[in-house]
């Protein structure tokens, strides 16, 4: 195993009647792409800003990259980017003003910070005050204020919330590139997608506890599901799908007619020596389907 | 190194943004220059306009008056001459003077209108006092001996505590309040509600240097307000500075530090930006009409004047006429200076106890 980046043990964070964070233990390997997944309410931010060391932990002890986070850490602050739920900005500055006042604060030259202005595609809306820029380009320019000084793990918490799908998968190319030199990216999410997309590891969390933490082929694996084999319409007959080997079931519908099997391999060969291939589609476990089998409940973000 | 490029780069960003907010600029300087500019114009030395008199013919008793009356005469009264009567009077009823007068016999005769009522009493008054000082010499000429009783009249202010030098200090007392109490109130509610203050406590620099910009910024803009004042006020309506104006910087600065405390209080009660600058408003409003920004509070009520003690505000509007106007030295300013850090911290403990990191 690779060094460890953060060190998370039995970690417990409590508001009044509500634990928030239930006995979370968690191991980052140093240049690991990590999500924490899970519906609204579910504890990711506050674990997430515990690990930053926002917040005093209840009980428990975090690390981070060797070194206590609680209390305040000068030493580890430079080594460590973060990105808050909120756009946390100065008020009325342009993009450009904005991210060379962060990379003051870390003692980065101004000409750095260009360099991560043009990394993220803002050097069109470099004049442009932080007010007036969109959901996504606000989205870009906190990531870009979070990496100014090239620090070693980063945090990002919902970097991807309230925005339309095109321009999350916009800033996914972004966030994918981000561990390419080794650093350490820790990210939280309500979207199954994101965490499918980007991530190494997943840790599921639901009421303020880790269910599983593995990655998300590992996840689905594990899950056991049926494949869905949805073939077009107009190819295949209930009764011919009910014939071939290794299909449970079967249901017609307006998108065709939809097989489910365990054996995907078996019965896409069958499909494709009858020459039925025209449309076919293949769907295997999805971590929401993790999520159901995991909580019982359907995955709402 | 580090720590004075962070406090550089984020008093610029303060900066700008207070620069950029169009709504702060204006309560903070605007705003209270418009008081200024109305009572410097409206009220200013309503007693100086002169009483215009026309003289018609020739009028003994004025032309000579004894030496030191004839002064007074002229500071009272703006005289022209005249032969026709019947115009002089004319010119009366229309207004374009203010009293005609004439001799007949030994009888100074006035003609005046009722039109402005103050003035005509003002206008019977002098006459009547002229009439009557020209008597007393004339007979205290004959009897020999001086009269029995003299009237001497001196103003009590250093010559003219006129309206501008009156208002100066205590609007720009209430200015510096106002903007040192919505800036810190807006700045602690808006950058919790960004998370900027979370995004800035995981970032390696030090509370003290956060809060030192912030201060210093602050400070800034008071003694921006500072001039912008004191030159208008000497350039558009005659203010004149007394020895120790200077001492008007450290109140100002001891002033900001306790204003932006009562700002940071008043973050700290609310949950909103909106309600924190309101909540800073209520206190501060009605602090700066009881603690003589807007009038005077020698007529109010003694319990009124006791209860103002207790304000802020009011230690700092009476050092700054202290010093600025009235002449005083600058040991004038120490209580008050001492007074005002107290509130500073006084009420920055309180806020700080009141204060919660997350808004929910």
């Amino acid at each position: 195993m690779t060094a460890r980046a953060i060190e998370v043990v039995d970690l417990t964070m409590t508001y009044g009647q509500l634990r928030a964070v239930d006995g979370v233990s968690l191991e980052v390997g140093e240049g690991e792409f990590v999500g924490i997944l899970g519906p609204n309410g579910a504890g990711k931010t506050t674990t997430l800003e515990t690990i930053e060391g926002l917040r005093r932990p209840d009980s428990g002890t975090v690390t981070v990259l060797g070194l206590p986070v609680w209390p305040r850490n000068s030493a580890l602050l430079p080594r460590i980017g973060v990105q808050l739920q909120a756009s946390s900005f100065f008020e009325r500055l342009t993009a450009r003003e904005q991210i060379h006042t962060f990379a003051a604060l870390y003692g980065v030259g101004a000409a750095a910070a260009d360099t991560w202005l043009e990394r993220v595609g803002l050097e069109d809306k470099a004049d442009t005050r932080v007010e007036d820029l969109s959901g996504g380009q606000a989205q870009r320019l906190s990531i870009a204020s979070a990496l100014v000084h090239d620090p070693d793990v980063v945090f990002l918490d919902e970097p991807t919330a309230a925005l339309d799908p095109q321009a999350r998968r916009n800033l996914w190319d972004l966030l994918s590139g981000l561990n390419d030199s080794g650093r350490t990216v820790v990210l939280t999410t309500h979207y199954m997608d994101e965490a499918e997309v980007l991530c190494d590891r997943v840790a599921i969390m639901d009421h303020g506890r880790i269910l599983q933490f593995d990655s998300p082929a590992a996840l689905i694996r594990g899950l056991d599901a049926p494949a869905r084999i949805t073939v077009a319409p107009g190819q295949l007959t209930h009764d011919e799908g009910r014939a071939l080997n290794g299909v449970d079931d079967v249901v017609e519908g307006p998108e065709g007619v939809v097989l489910t099997t365990r054996q995907p391999a078996v019965v896409v060969s069958q499909l494709a020596d009858a020459d039925h291939l025209d449309g076919v589609r293949v769907q295997t476990g999805t971590l929401e389907d993790v999520f159901l089998d995991l909580t019982g409940r359907e995955y709402r973000a | 190194m580090r720590t004075t490029g962070a406090f550089k780069a984020l008093s610029l960003a303060i900066v700008k943004g207070f620069v950029r907010d169009k709504t702060s600029v204006f309560f903070a300087v605007v705003f209270p220059l418009m008081f200024l500019v109305l009572f410097g114009g409206l009220f200013a030395d309503q007693s100086t306009s002169k009483v215009e008199l026309v003289q018609v013919g020739d009028v003994a008793l004025l032309d000579d008056l004894p030496k030191g009356a004839d002064e007074a005469f002229t500071d009272t009264f703006d005289v022209e001459h005249s032969d026709d009567l019947d115009a002089a009077i004319e010119k009366v009823r229309k207004g374009d003077a203010d009293v005609a007068v004439e001799m007949r016999g030994d009888t100074l005769v006035a003609h005046y209108t009722q039109t402005d009522q103050v003035k005509a009493a003002v206008t019977q008054g002098a006459l009547r006092a002229f009439v009557d000082g020209t008597n007393v010499a004339l007979l205290s000429q004959e009897a020999g001996s001086p009269p029995a009783y003299d009237l001497e009249a001196e103003k009590v202010e250093d010559d003219s505590l006129r309206t501008i030098q009156y208002y100066t200090p205590g609007l720009l007392g209430w200015a510096v309040a106002m903007s040192a109490a919505f800036g810190a109130a807006a700045t602690i509610q808006g950058w919790r509600q960004s998370k900027l203050i979370r995004r800035l406590q995981l970032a390696p620099v030090s509370t003290r240097t956060v809060v030192a910009a912030r201060i210093s910024v602050t400070i800034g803009i008071a003694l921006v307000q500072l001039a912008i004042f004191v030159g208008l006020a000497a350039a558009a309506f005659g203010l004149t500075l007394t020895g120790s104006w200077w001492m008007s910087v450290p109140l100002l600065v001891v002033g900001t530090l306790c204003f932006m405390a009562i700002g940071l209080l008043a973050g700290a009660i609310t949950k909103t930006t909106e309600g924190a600058v309101n909540a800073a408003n209520f206190m501060v409003l009605p602090m700066s009409f009881l603690s003589g920004s807007f009038f005077p509070l020698d007529a109010s009520p003694a319990w009124l004047r006791a209860f103002s003690n207790l304000l802020p505000l009011k230690h700092l509007n009476d050092a700054m006429l202290d010093v600025m106007v009235r002449g005083e030295g600058p040991s004038a300013a120490v209580v008050p200076i001492l007074i005002l850090l107290g509130f500073a911290v006084v009420v920055t403990a309180v806020a700080a106890r009141l204060f919660r990191w997350e808004t929910t």
